[in-house]
């Protein structure tokens, strides 16, 4: 499954085709048509309504509602988040990927089906989940209530430190390594799937050691899947809500990431504010794809 | 497997692999199970089927149901546009179908909504035939539909440009019609991909929450998606609840994509032995 995520190695189809397999003027200007207005439509309008929404009462609303102290706060904790769960997943995916790609061993395909499980799972439900452990009806909760603990020191420190993780940060982090945790895998496996195991045995061979191996060998050849599984994470693990919604309870200034701000302010009808945060991850977004599109680009360059 | 390993590092790489998915994948869902798992039979059916549960599963596989079948349509029309047609902006619209995966839910959501209420400029226009998009059904179905756009897209576009121009040509010499082609030899080559693209699709609408809760109004018994009662019943601090609804849609969802991979793989095999 998810190959739809993995776009890297799609090959395009050749511009001229066979005569006997054109389809007729007509078809093609009607399909075309029907497609591009309503793709044009249908991607375009949304990232318009954004901006227009946000620029509604002019430029100077538009910059005071940015100067926001909760907003400002709010980009922050989304980039410290993704500052923490993209390096996580970035070491569990190149690490996931040599495994698998690398070796044959029993279990490989339950391997595989269980990396893919986050993205079956819904948001809300990947959120609960460590509410159900970590909350303070969860195990760590009973912890920290337990009259008789294990390592009664770690739970005095726990309680004096006063350490949450539920409604906290480190809860809004590890929902979102759960929700992003497929990305990087997922790009890698088939990539190093196909580039095969010979200039690794060829290293190897020449006396290299694995270290040496991977950094010199695989890695070059892999850096544009990398740099794209990536991307991919790090656009999810900042634009994260229903996962983040449950863990983070919406303190203002504390817990609050950039696209719970954006629904903090539209359900109060503060529209300005909320499109201003808005339009941060719609840049965000854009710059997204532009850079997803340069590595597809600079791929198909190097495999041409 | 009796070969030595010359490639080293198989320990290390299986073990980081394996105690990060324990870590943060089976625990977890672990935990979700064993709270579920503390009620009698009785107990969870109850949960998972009270009148305003059914309601809400009802309108999400309803709405999911819809989504996925407009992301057939439009996702096999525009793979075939991309990979067949040259027109001006070509690259551009390739590289746009990605936007639905970058955009984060909720401003799609706050974006859709505000366009499709009927003061704004697209709902304005269907409110004139007495439609309502945003805070009633078609508002899920919309909101579900943008979120999982690119995965019929992504799948069966690689399939179709590696597609034999020979096999069309084939047809075309044995006196088939354009129509007759695409439905007797392109369509079933392209299948496995459609129902791969179309789970994904399907997965991920019937979880979507971001998008969705913006616009849909969330009446219960109405407008309210199973994502959002699990929500609720959160709020409520009914964290049994809570697992054991979620219990009962994870546990469908991973039904649907094990049998929908057994399906796309049997057809699969029927095409390529």
């Amino acid at each position: 499954m998810a190959s739809a995520v993995s776009s890297l190695s799609r090959s395009s189809g050749s511009a001229v085709r066979p005569l006997a397999t054109r389809d007729a003027t007509w078809v093609r200007y009607t399909l075309t048509a029907v497609a591009l207005g309503f793709l044009a439509l249908f991607l375009l309008l949304p990232l318009v309504a954004v901006f227009a929404e946000a620029l509604r009462r002019g430029l100077g609303a538009y910059i005071t509602a940015l100067k926001d102290p909760d907003g400002l706060h709010a980009l922050k904790l989304t980039l410290i988040t993704a500052a923490l769960a993209v390096p996580a997943n970035l070491v569990f995916g190149v690490a996931a990927a040599w495994c698998i790609a690398k070796f044959t061993f029993p279990g490989k395909s339950v391997l595989i089906t269980l990396i893919d499980l986050p993205f079956a799972v819904s948001p809300v439900i990947s959120g609960l989940i460590y509410v159900l452990i970590f909350g303070a009806q969860g195990w760590y909760g009973q912890y920290l209530n337990a009259e008789a603990p294990w390592f009664p020191a770690l739970q005095a420190w726990l309680i004096e430190q006063d350490f949450k993780i539920i409604f906290a940060v480190p809860g809004i982090v590890l929902a979102t390594v759960f929700v992003t945790f497929p990305f990087v895998a997922r790009e890698l496996i088939p990539l190093m799937q196909q580039q095969g195991n010979d200039e690794e045995y060829a290293a190897i061979t020449l006396g290299a050691n694995g270290w040496q191996t991977f950094w010199n060998v695989t890695l070059p050849n892999i850096k544009w899947g990398l740099f794209y599984g990536v991307i991919l994470c790090n656009a999810r693990a900042m634009g994260e809500f229903g996962a983040v919604s449950v863990v983070s309870g919406h303190i203002r200034g504390e817990t609050n990431t950039l696209p719970l701000h954006v629904e903090i302010l539209y359900n109060e009808y503060q529209f300005v504010g909320a499109f201003a945060a808005a339009s941060v991850l719609a840049l965000l977004a854009l710059v997204t794809l532009v850079l997803k599109s340069l590595v597809e680009w600079a791929h198909a360059r190097r495999t041409a | 497997m009796s070969r030595p390993r010359v490639i080293p590092g198989f320990g290390l790489s299986l073990g980081t692999t394996v105690v990060f998915l324990a870590l943060a994948t089976l625990l977890p869902l672990g935990a979700l199970v064993l709270k579920s798992a503390g009620l009698t039979w009785a107990e969870f059916w109850g949960y998972i089927s009270d009148s305003r549960a059914l309601a809400a599963y009802r309108v999400t596989l309803l709405a999911a149901g819809a989504a996925t079948f407009l992301n057939l349509v439009l996702g096999v029309l525009t793979a075939w546009i991309l990979v067949r047609y040259e027109f001006p902006g070509r690259r551009l619209l390739d590289a746009a179908i990605d936007l639905p995966f970058a955009l984060p839910t909720a401003v799609a959501g706050i974006a859709l909504a505000t366009l499709t209420v009927p003061a704004g400029p697209v709902g304005a226009l269907f409110a004139g035939f007495g439609i309502k998009i945003a805070y009633a059904f078609p508002g899920i179905v919309l909101a579900m539909t943008f979120t999982s756009l690119p995965f019929v897209v992504r799948t069966v576009q690689p399939v179709l440009a590696d597609l034999e121009p020979a096999l069309e040509e084939a047809a075309a010499s044995l006196g088939a019609g354009p129509f007759t082609t695409f439905r007797r030899v392109i369509l079933p080559e392209l299948r496995p991909a459609i129902i791969a693209g179309g789970t994904l699709a399907l997965v991920r609408s019937l979880g979507e929450f971001g998008a969705v809760v913006f616009i849909a109004g969330n009446l219960p018994f109405q407008t309210e998606i199973a994502a959002l009662l699990i929500y609720i019943r959160m709020d409520e601090f009914d964290y049994v609840g809570a697992a054991a609804l979620a219990t009962a849609i994870l546990a469908f969802a991973l039904t649907l994509l094990v049998a929908m991979n057994l399906w796309q793989g049997r057809l699969y095999r029927r095409l390529h032995g």
